[in-house]
């Protein structure tokens, strides 16, 4: 039994140097599931956060996902390779870029509008995207029976008057299409056009049509962007940020470390083990889910810190009423246990709801706050109930018996 | 403790606090200060920090070209730690900010890279925006928790006394942003629902003593029950409370100026919640109770 017990209490407590040698190193030359993989926020690299909304009512999901191809070209193309554009809402984009140097350089860039446009062998501009009305991929089989994929391009009225006469003007000439005054095509005009209508051939495969048809159809956006919300942040000031928490939460967990083991002395080393184990799996956790810290969710992951001890203050001091009450130690730390849980369910589903609707209804940096508020609600319970448990009741098991050790007036 | 016995007193306390909160609202505004200190995320503006690195003065130097170029003519521009301002005006555009940074550059030889240390613009359909999430997610939040805790303690009393110390809780919070005058912005939504959450949670570690006592002690008086169930649970709270209390306090004192106005109502806020879950939740359950048996008399 003391055995077992205490082959039970090793491997538990290497687990839990496992997991924080994981949180701190991670796996391979990528820190796979370390600290290091960790994504940092705007806040925390600094960079430049911008919300778009389009100047339109109820633009379709269509031109929503045309906008952001859009929007994610231009920082491509302005080799903002770490850049995100989601769309948020119904209207909105929002575009987050980490680590620049000049955000209100990189507003710019991104301000400036796309430009699809038709250029005659002399360099003329023939037509421009607003005379574009849609662009999809298509299959053509050409005389030979070879099938390739290419990209049909739609004009308005007015385009299609100005595309049979150029296509009249130039044939066999090369018509030069370029977005953003990059070249994406140079077709052979092979026929007077007067349906209104181009086919761009090249040799591009399937996804790759998909997505020039994409961008034409974004450059020849339906509606206008507007600024509704930009954000920048220094990286000085992000790393600075990030340094501090940082230490603040080492800190923080020492005292709450030291304040549970001179409090609950034997049960307070079980908490202290496994609030250790919690630290290191809430990292690994956030790393493999490959989350988004901010600033709010690193206060979010030291608040529950000290929410995470909560649940073992509950059980200890329910553990220390059953030994006054003269319970065997056995007996006190079973009933501590399970007289404690209906407490610890409620109060965290509770604060659980709180966490959802943060989650809900946040955006950013708050949701980033929720989740990890959320995550540390369930892993803290996951620690208490379980993790502190198995260590008590080895503790009993090796010999740690007398009540005292347990915070109770009596000895047994 | 005599919990329910002393609820005169310590609700009068509660309300003393929660007045000055209330008062130091119209009084700041009529100091032309508005009711709080609304940060652009609530009510839209542009508000740019950069760090000068030597010495200036605000009035002189930096206002007159902070209005000449945004023609905002009330800016507010405030002095920020280590030789940095803070200048934040109406909604202005990129263009603009790239004036104002230029002309600041020009005058005392900033940094293109470096001094501008955040800059952010928010326009007003935003800040309208968070307002209105903010109202609803106390509203959602509370209506969820009043429903869940009706639902597992089977009886709307129990909800009901969690959900009235949130109220206390709100307000008191928002006694803090007032007098201290701690900006609102993006993380006042988040700070309100943590102490919410963490607030209720201590509520129902008490409530469920009181229902576990109602269980196994018959013909109890109710008084002596919701007394003696605070105080099991006392220990436990005042703990619990320490050790949120000890990693907040550490960051907020280490911690850099966006996080100490999150920190410092958070202090304030779990306080309060611990205060309301032993001083107002129980006291009210009680008298929600009482009043409940006294009405079924009078009917026999």
């Amino acid at each position: 039994m003391k055995v077992k017990s205490g082959l039970i209490l090793l491997l538990t407590l290497v687990i839990t140097g496992l997991m924080v040698f994981t949180a701190f190193y991670g796996f391979g030359v990528n820190h796979y599931l370390g600290a290091d993989n960790i994504r940092l926020g705007l806040d925390l690299a600094g960079g430049v956060n911008i919300v778009y909304e389009a100047d339109k009512e109820n633009p379709t999901s269509a031109e929503m996902a045309a906008a952001k191809e859009l929007i994610q070209g231009r920082l491509d193309r302005g080799n903002y390779t770490e850049a995100e554009v989601s769309i948020e809402g119904e209207k909105r984009l929002r575009v987050d870029i980490p680590g620049v140097d000049d955000p209100e350089k990189a507003i710019e860039d991104i301000g400036s509008t796309a430009l699809l446009q038709f250029i005659s062998p002399e360099g003329e501009v023939i037509l421009t995207g607003n005379e574009v009305k849609d662009a999809r991929r298509d299959v053509i089989t050409d005389n030979n029976g070879i099938s390739r994929p290419v990209v049909v391009v739609e004009f308005n009225d007015k385009g299609r008057d100005a595309f049979a006469e150029a296509t009249q003007k130039y044939i066999n000439q090369v018509i030069v299409i370029a977005l953003d005054e990059t070249i994406i095509s140079y077709p052979v005009v092979e026929d007077v056009i007067t349906t209104g209508t181009a086919f761009i051939s090249g040799n591009f495969s399937i996804e790759e049509a998909d997505e020039l048809a994409a961008r034409i159809k974004a450059g020849a956006l339906p509606f206008k962007l507007n600024v509704l919300q930009s954000k920048s942040v220094g990286a000085k000031l992000g790393t600075d940020a990030l340094n501090t928490s940082l230490k603040a939460g080492l800190i923080g967990i020492i005292l709450v470390l030291l304040f549970m083991l001179i409090f609950y002395r034997v049960s307070g080393l079980a908490a202290d083990i496994a609030l250790i184990f919690y630290c290191g799996t809430i990292i690994v956790i956030l790393s493999a889910m490959e989350a988004t810290l901010t600033l709010p969710g690193v206060a979010g992951i030291i608040l529950s810190v000290g929410m995470a001890v909560d649940a073992n203050v509950i059980i200890f001091e329910r553990i220390k009423e059953e030994l006054n009450s003269g319970k065997s130690i056995r007996a006190a730390v079973d009933a501590g246990f399970s007289k404690a849980f209906s407490a610890i369910l409620d109060g965290n589903i509770t604060t659980l709801i709180a966490a959802a609707i943060l989650f809900w209804l946040g955006t950013g940096l708050i949701k980033s706050f929720a989740q990890t508020l959320a995550i540390g609600i369930i892993l803290s319970m996951f620690t208490a109930l379980v993790v502190t448990r198995i260590i008590i009741k080895q503790f009993v098991n090796i010999g740690l018996k007398n009540p005292k050790l347990y915070c109770a007036n009596k000895e047994a | 403790m005599d919990i329910v016995g002393s609820r005169k007193i310590t609700f009068t306390i509660a309300i003393i606090v929660i007045l000055a909160g209330l008062l130091a609202m119209p009084i700041n505004a009529g100091m032309g200060k508005g009711i709080l200190d609304f940060d652009v995320e609530f009510v839209g503006g542009t508000v740019m920090e950069i760090h000068i690195g030597q010495e200036f003065d605000i009035n002189n130097d930096i206002r007159p070209i902070v209005i000449d170029i945004t023609g905002d003519d009330s800016p507010q521009i405030t002095r920020i730690d280590n030789q940095g301002v803070a200048i934040k005006t109406k909604s202005i555009d990129t263009k603009t900010r790239r004036e104002l940074f230029d002309a600041l550059k020009e005058k005392y030889q900033l940094d293109e890279n470096e001094a501008l240390l955040n800059a952010e613009d928010v326009s007003a359909t935003i800040g309208t925006e968070m307002q209105l999430k903010a109202i609803k997610a106390l509203v959602v939040a509370s209506i969820l928790m009043l429903i869940y805790i009706t639902f597992r303690f089977k009886d709307w009393k129990f909800g009901l006394s969690a959900v009235i110390p949130l109220l206390h809780d709100v307000l008191v919070v928002l006694a803090v942003y007032s007098i201290l005058r701690v900006p609102v912005n993006n993380s006042f939504i988040a700070v309100i629902l943590t102490i919410l959450g963490y607030s209720i949670n201590n509520t129902i570690v008490i409530f469920d003593r009181i229902r576990e006592n109602k269980k196994s002690v018959s013909r109890q008086e109710l008084k002596e029950l919701v007394n003696q169930s605070v105080n099991q649970t006392m220990t436990r709270s005042i703990n619990t409370t320490v050790t949120t209390l000890l990693t907040i306090t550490v960051l907020y004192f280490l911690g850099v100026p966006s996080i100490k106005e999150f920190a410092l109502p958070l202090i304030v806020g779990l306080i309060a919640g611990t205060y309301s879950s032993i001083f107002i939740a129980s006291p009210v359950w009680y008298m929600l109770s009482t009043k409940k048996t006294r009405t079924a008399k009078s009917q026999a």
